[in-house]
């Protein structure tokens, strides 16, 4: 067994610091996102560390209008509706995350593959903010 | 694909539920008090309840929906059956369906010759908030809630990736709802026994009994694409899309085969039975499937030894109404992304090829979670019994198939029931 940090909550310190993790088995080579010590394709329990680039493509997502309780805590609601999708990674792996700089007001129009690229955005929860993973459309910069 | 096969056969000889609903007097234990009698009810011949040795009970969350944990020796306790074995089965909606299959296991085994099956859940004394937060439960909280998803979303997120993928209409998705409240509203258990039709006459009359103006609805599928009448939710899903939040029961009695001609004259059969799990929905190489009902299903086919062509109708988790779109493909009634297509021509209607949810599904007869796998088998029971009423299928009936997922299909459970002449 290694040393390296691969519990859960290792993604969530990365994150806050502006950094995707994952990581790689050092048998077969797979990538797992997020990072686990246990790889599911060999079942290895060797594993490295990796970071992902933080581009991808947009390959499913929804837009939510009645919201979960953090979202609407954080100013969400039908008429504020929010979009949330899975990312393919360049590299392979997917990931859920909320998707911003879309424009909502017309779902139909939102296209599956737009590249997009991973952004640290501020959560206000109640009294706290905490840096949440969320990706945006290429072209917006 | 040759199948594992049970140690002995387990007959189904006695089933029943509770009406489905929003209860506000009732508990998760007046519900299973309920759905037992109606089970006891059903028992054509002798039955002794000192017979029942153990009680399997699917119920998701007790602890967040009455506060209530270690549920199933207190229901043991209000069904008179302490000091049996009893335990509650936990995997969110599809708590029902694995209780159910780990009863079968347990008689097949040899361990218990008699055995109750129960899934109950009590949803609706919290805020629908609550009730939301509860049900997000079974999603992954630190990489799925997080990220915004609702349940809705997910599949919702399932949907899109579909409608992409084979270039489906979402009409499609209207088409479930519309046949589940058609089969629900011959129901009489179910949480809305009312069709579309009803729905839309409904408004109307209020409509003109408040004297504003009546709305202009002229088909169902008019109403259903009504921004007003049928709100987006999770695009693309509209509140006719999801099943609702239910307060209800449903109880089985399972024996050995050996055993089942002293209870009824009319035994069904347990002819396979199959289960798996899968990760969170980014994990998976495909959103446009859910693999582990694929595996479930193939399980239980290959034990009975037959093909998806064989089943003469189905009760599926549509939880969303693009769940049972997949399921359809999942099971191998439809290829791979004509589900939709079959949907939208009713091959899945009581009259088309492939019967799916005559019951009304969760959709329409409602889906109180633990619940939900349990009370699928007794509208198999039904069928089977040519008991069913007005949505009773017509001819000669063999095979039925029951496939209940929890979350997004991190667990799936199927089971095929036999009846022999």
């Amino acid at each position: 067994m290694n040393d390296l940090k691969l519990e859960a909550k290792t993604f969530f310190e990365k994150i806050e610091n502006g950094v995707l993790i994952g990581s790689r088995c050092l048998n077969c080579g797979h990538m797992s996102l997020p990072q686990r010590y246990i790889c599911p394709e060999c079942k290895s329990d060797q594993a490295e560390l990796i970071e992902f680039s933080g581009k991808g493509r947009l390959s499913a997502f929804t837009v939510i209008y009645v919201p979960a309780t953090e979202m609407l805590v954080a100013g969400y609601d039908a008429k504020n509706p929010y979009m949330v999708g899975i990312v393919t990674l360049d590299e392979g792996p997917c990931i859920s995350a909320q998707i911003v700089g879309m424009d909502l007001s017309d779902p139909h129009k939102i296209a599956i593959g737009t590249p997009l690229h991973m952004t640290i955005i501020d959560r206000t929860v109640g009294e706290t903010h905490k840096k949440v993973l969320a990706f945006e459309p290429s072209e917006a910069k | 694909m040759t199948g594992k096969k049970l140690a002995r056969n387990v007959a189904v000889v006695g089933v029943g539920m509770s009406k489905f609903g929003v209860f506000p007097e009732k508990t998760s234990r007046d519900l299973f008090v309920e759905a037992y009698r109606d089970l006891i009810s059903s028992i054509e011949n002798h039955f002794a309840p000192e017979d029942i040795q153990a009680f399997f009970m699917g119920n998701f969350t007790s602890d967040q929906f009455e506060k209530q944990g270690h549920l199933a020796p207190i229901i043991t306790s209000w069904i008179g059956l302490s000091p049996v074995a009893s335990m509650r089965i936990e995997d969110a909606c599809a708590s029902g369906g694995v209780a159910l299959h780990q009863a079968i296991l347990a008689v097949a085994s040899g361990q218990f010759d008699v055995v109750l099956v129960g899934g109950v859940e009590k949803m609706t004394d919290l805020p629908t908030a609550e009730v939301t937060n509860a049900l997000a439960s079974a999603a992954d909280t630190l990489f799925e809630i997080p990220a915004g998803f609702t349940f809705p979303g997910l599949y919702a997120t399932m949907a899109t990736a579909y409608l992409e993928k084979y270039d489906a209409d979402p009409d499609a998705f209207a088409r479930v709802a519309i046949k589940n409240h058609s089969n629900g509203a011959l129901n009489d258990k179910a949480q809305f026994n009312q069709t579309i039709q009803d729905v839309i006459a409904g408004k109307k009359a209020k409509a003109i009994k408040k004297g504003i103006p009546v709305p202009s609805w002229e088909t169902e599928m008019e109403f259903m694409q009504d921004p007003k009448a049928n709100p987006m939710i999770a695009w693309p899903l509209r509140l006719f899309d999801c099943s609702p939040i239910s307060d209800g029961a449903a109880a089985l009695l399972l024996v050995s085969e050996d055993l089942a001609a002293k209870y009824t004259q009319h035994p069904i059969f347990v002819a396979g039975v199959g289960q798996a799990s899968d990760g969170a929905l980014a994990e998976r190489d495909s959103l446009t499937e859910i693999a582990s009902a694929s595996k479930a299903a193939q399980q239980a086919y290959a034990m009975a030894g037959i093909t998806p062509d064989d089943i003469d109708f189905a009760e599926v988790h549509d939880c969303f109404t693009i769940a049972e779109i997949i399921a359809s493909e999942d099971l191998g009634f439809f290829p791979r992304g004509e589900g939709w297509k079959a949907a939208l021509e009713g091959q899945t209607a009581r009259t088309g090829l492939h019967p799916i949810n005559t019951s009304g599904g969760l959709k329409s007869k409602g889906h109180p979670v633990g619940a939900s796998g349990v009370a699928q088998v007794v509208e198999v029971w039904k069928q089977f019994h040519g008991v069913a009423g007005d949505r009773q299928l017509p001819g000669e009936l063999k095979y039925a198939l029951t496939h209940n997922v929890g979350g997004t299909g991190q667990t799936a459970v199927v089971h095929i029931f036999e009846k022999r002449n």
